[in-house]
């Protein structure tokens, strides 16, 4: 990666979009702190830098298979030293949130694979994080279910305005869910371009449909082109 | 249907050839110091129970002595390993050392240096049954997703946690297999260093009996032993399998 800048302002929707091999991946992870860049730096508001404020979600669902979906979710909270009791109830409220309540006792392998994605951003959303980093999570899951969940999801970040980067090599994805999507090109990892998505008509299944959704989504493919022919 | 027929089949193969067997050992009139038929062998079993009972009980605790002492060590030398790669390369190559090395070979010179006959045979048993257990768990110990890794990093897991949370849980599957196979060993173990030790001294386990009764020609009573050794093993397995499947059988894909 070469020459990467990116300011993401509180309260932001962000996409990176980009064909595999273009560090999208690890531009996230090194924003978690998961990996450290070999040069260059990260400039935090305030104290962010404390992790605790960060929220991961991966590409598979990352559960831990021995534990139950309520015990997968407390995980963060009791890992921060919250008491069982507490951290079990925040977690089963997060359950809920994510239309999962009633499956508190369940074991990944006995959930679906969007239900495990479910799962998998509860734990991610239980610390309330100011910042929520996606790494494609939706992508081995069927469209259905991934239009289902783009929708949930646009719903909990308009709920709780946490600031969102998702990452995605999905064209519609990225203009259903992102105000501000950053077109990546590989070899050497860089943004080529950057597209907004005003917020007017967002967040409804109506827009997946609409000509200006149509309009957005030949604009970033046009954008994501240019950026693979350099 | 399916689980009866499991059952069903091997039984029905098993009363053919024990039919076969008493018959063949009938038509052809062969002594019983040379092929006792199975008749024999269990009347020899109820008749002999008192001391054969005994005996079993003393190779009874031989092994579970064993097998809990290779389980508790291999663990713990399993999480020291998974702490640090420096120590695992350290020591790990003796550990095979003490696997490769023919139990038959040092279980004379254990019995000369250990004072006592009975820490002598767990001492054998413990060699054979420990490697299974500390290999399996070491590689289950380390063979955690590296997701969700990240994960705990994510949130600043102390060493502890990553352990207790996700290391040792992870490699549960792995030291239930190791058991399962340690099981078998540790019996094993324990026979073989019997034979070794002799009939004489004070040990009187299973494998002394067998010894004992060959030397008195008493082949039926050699054979009632055999058949006991040969059950407390099915014994050991079929329990080691059912604790895994209790621990397992709700997250993990071996236990579906």
């Amino acid at each position: 990666m070469e020459g990467v800048s990116l300011d993401v302002a509180e309260g932001d929707f962000l996409a990176l979009l980009g064909p595999s091999g273009c560090g999208k991946s690890t531009l996230l992870r090194m924003i978690a702190g998961l990996i450290e860049p070999s040069a260059g730096r990260f400039a935090w508001r305030e104290d962010l830098a404390a992790r605790r404020e960060i929220g991961f979600v991966f590409q598979e669902h990352t559960l831990m298979p021995w534990a139950s979906a309520l015990r997968n979710v407390a995980l963060p909270l009791e890992l921060a030293g919250t008491p069982r009791r507490e951290a079990e109830c925040r977690a089963a409220e997060w359950l809920a949130r994510v239309e999962l309540a009633g499956f508190e006792a369940a074991y990944p392998r006995q959930l679906s694979g969007g239900m495990r994605m479910r799962v998998s951003i509860a734990r991610a959303l239980v610390t309330r994080p100011r910042l929520l980093l996606m790494d494609e999570p939706f992508a081995a899951l069927d469209e259905i279910t991934r239009f289902r969940l783009n929708a949930d999801l646009l719903k909990l970040w308009q709920e709780e305005r946490f600031t969102a980067i998702f990452v995605t090599h999905s064209v519609f994805e990225s203009v259903f869910l992102a105000e501000r999507i950053l077109v990546m090109s590989p070899r050497p990892g860089r943004v080529s371009a950057e597209l907004r998505v005003p917020p007017e008509h967002r967040a409804t299944e109506e827009f997946r449909t609409s000509p200006v959704y149509a309009a957005h989504c030949r604009a970033v493919s046009h954008a994501l082109a240019v950026a693979m022919a350099v | 249907m399916n689980t009866a027929l499991r059952i069903l089949a091997p039984s029905l193969i098993g009363a053919l050839v024990l039919l076969a067997w008493e018959w063949a050992v009938r038509a052809y009139a062969v002594p019983p110091y040379i092929l006792p038929g199975p008749l024999l062998i269990g009347q020899t079993l109820l008749r002999d129970w008192g001391t054969l009972s005994g005996s079993l009980w003393i190779t009874a605790q031989i092994t579970f002595a064993a097998l809990f002492v290779a389980a508790a060590l291999g663990l713990a030398l399993a999480i020291l390993f998974a702490q640090s790669r420096v120590i695992e390369m350290s020591l790990y190559p003796y550990a095979v050392i003490l696997q490769v090395t023919p139990i038959v070979a040092i279980a004379p010179l254990i019995i000369i240096w250990a004072d006592d006959l009975w820490l002598a045979l767990l001492i054998c048993a413990w060699i054979v049954a420990f490697f299974p257990i500390l290999s399996n768990t070491t590689t289950g110990l380390n063979s955690v997703d590296p997701n969700l890794r990240d994960l705990f990093r994510l949130y600043r897991a102390s060493r502890w946690q990553v352990l207790w949370r996700l290391q040792l849980p992870g490699a549960m599957p792995y030291f239930l297999a190791g058991l399962r196979i340690s099981g078998g060993l540790s019996l094993i173990g324990a026979i073989v260093a019997e034979f070794v030790a002799g009939t004489g001294g004070a040990s009187s386990g299973l494998a002394s009996r067998i010894l004992e009764s060959g030397y008195q020609l008493q082949i039926p009573r050699m054979f009632a032993a055999l058949v006991l050794v040969s059950a407390f093993g099915i014994l050991i397995f079929l329990a080691l399998a059912l604790i895994s499947h209790l621990l397992l059988r709700r997250w993990h894909e071996s236990e579906r």
